[in-house]
């Protein structure tokens, strides 16, 4: 059942990507790509990762959805004939698509409990942390306390994104002294 | 979409339990699905919200951009201060155990605080990206 449900959602989230294909109104587009955020967030949600389907649905189909609709103010909202037929992206993104098939044969099976990546600090994770850090969600323990050097690396990394981007777009006030 | 009344209605019947989700998401990320980072990016969502249906200005009555700019830094900060905290309490750079006399208490308190760290520069760099996007152009009306 829940594998039939997963699959329906992934035949809605292809014809989702048809559609944004064919599509040459970039409004549509930019809602179209919402529908597939939230399509990928319901399969992320029926696979179990409550916390990635939370993060799915509001960055995914919430905030980049209105920040392509305030970039679609700036600019028309039909996207124009492209000058020459783009042979080479279009086999660009096959062979890429086609290397990532391959990689994914050598990936262990779903929810395998015998994976390698599940043999080597995760058993360790689950005896010792209750006497540890003893919280109910061991992602937590493992994101902030095993871990929390790699989670001050990516509060970082989301800190500089937000630099650059003030860095980019910030209003240069041109002969005008800003009063500060 | 100042005068759409449909729109407003339900926002203004919304908005107040999406940041309260948010806030769930944030507590209670010690025992359910969710952490610092959901419940900022939820957070920045209902303010995004906001601006949406009532304007730029009106959101930036209540959050002004400066205290955005602040928020992205004070999270970062933030999570210096508890890793910094336990090489004074006498341990390594993120050493929680050392938080309290309680090895256990001092990891629910560090964790507790970096959560909120990452929560904090999370909504500030997403409502800071849409403040931002949204003062180029007219969507404010």
């Amino acid at each position: 059942m829940e594998s039939l449900i997963i699959i329906a959602l992934m035949v809605m989230m292809l014809v989702a990507v048809w559609l944004i294909i064919q599509s040459r109104n970039l409004f549509g587009v930019v809602v179209l790509s919402g529908v597939y955020s939230f399509l990928m967030a319901t399969v992320l949600f029926a696979l179990d990762a409550a916390d990635v389907a939370m993060t799915e649905a509001a960055v995914g189909a919430g905030l980049s959805t209105v920040l392509l609709l305030g970039a679609l103010y700036l600019c028309k909202s039909e996207e124009g004939k492209p000058l020459h037929r783009p042979w080479f992206p279009l086999a660009l993104s096959v062979a890429l698509t086609l290397t990532l098939m391959a990689g994914t044969v050598g990936l262990p099976f779903f929810s395998d409990p015998m994976a390698v990546i599940h043999q080597h600090v995760v058993p360790r994770y689950i005896n010792d942390m209750p006497a540890e850090i003893d919280v109910p969600n061991i992602v937590t323990a493992v994101l902030a306390s095993y871990r929390s050097f790699d989670t001050l690396g990516e509060t970082t990394v989301v800190f500089t994104a937000g630099a650059g981007v003030i860095a980019l777009l910030r209003r240069r006030r041109n002969g005008v002294t800003n009063a500060k | 979409m100042r005068n759409d009344l449909i729109l407003r209605v339900v926002a203004k019947l919304l908005i107040p339990f999406i940041l309260l989700f948010a806030v769930y998401v944030q507590f209670h990320g010690d025992f359910g699905p969710g952490g610092g980072f959901q419940a900022g990016v939820i957070f920045a969502a209902g303010i995004v919200l906001h601006a949406l249906i009532f304007g730029l200005d009106r959101t930036k009555t209540f959050l002004p951009e400066p205290w955005v700019e602040s928020i992205m830094a004070l999270g970062v900060l933030l999570y210096v201060g508890v890793g910094l905290a336990g090489i004074i309490l006498g341990g390594n750079f993120l050493d929680f155990f050392v938080l309290d006399a309680d090895s256990i208490t001092g990891q629910h308190r560090g964790i507790f605080w970096i959560e909120i760290g990452v929560a904090l520069t999370v909504a500030g760099v997403m409502l800071k990206i849409f403040y931002m996007f949204a003062a180029r152009g007219p969507i404010d009306e």
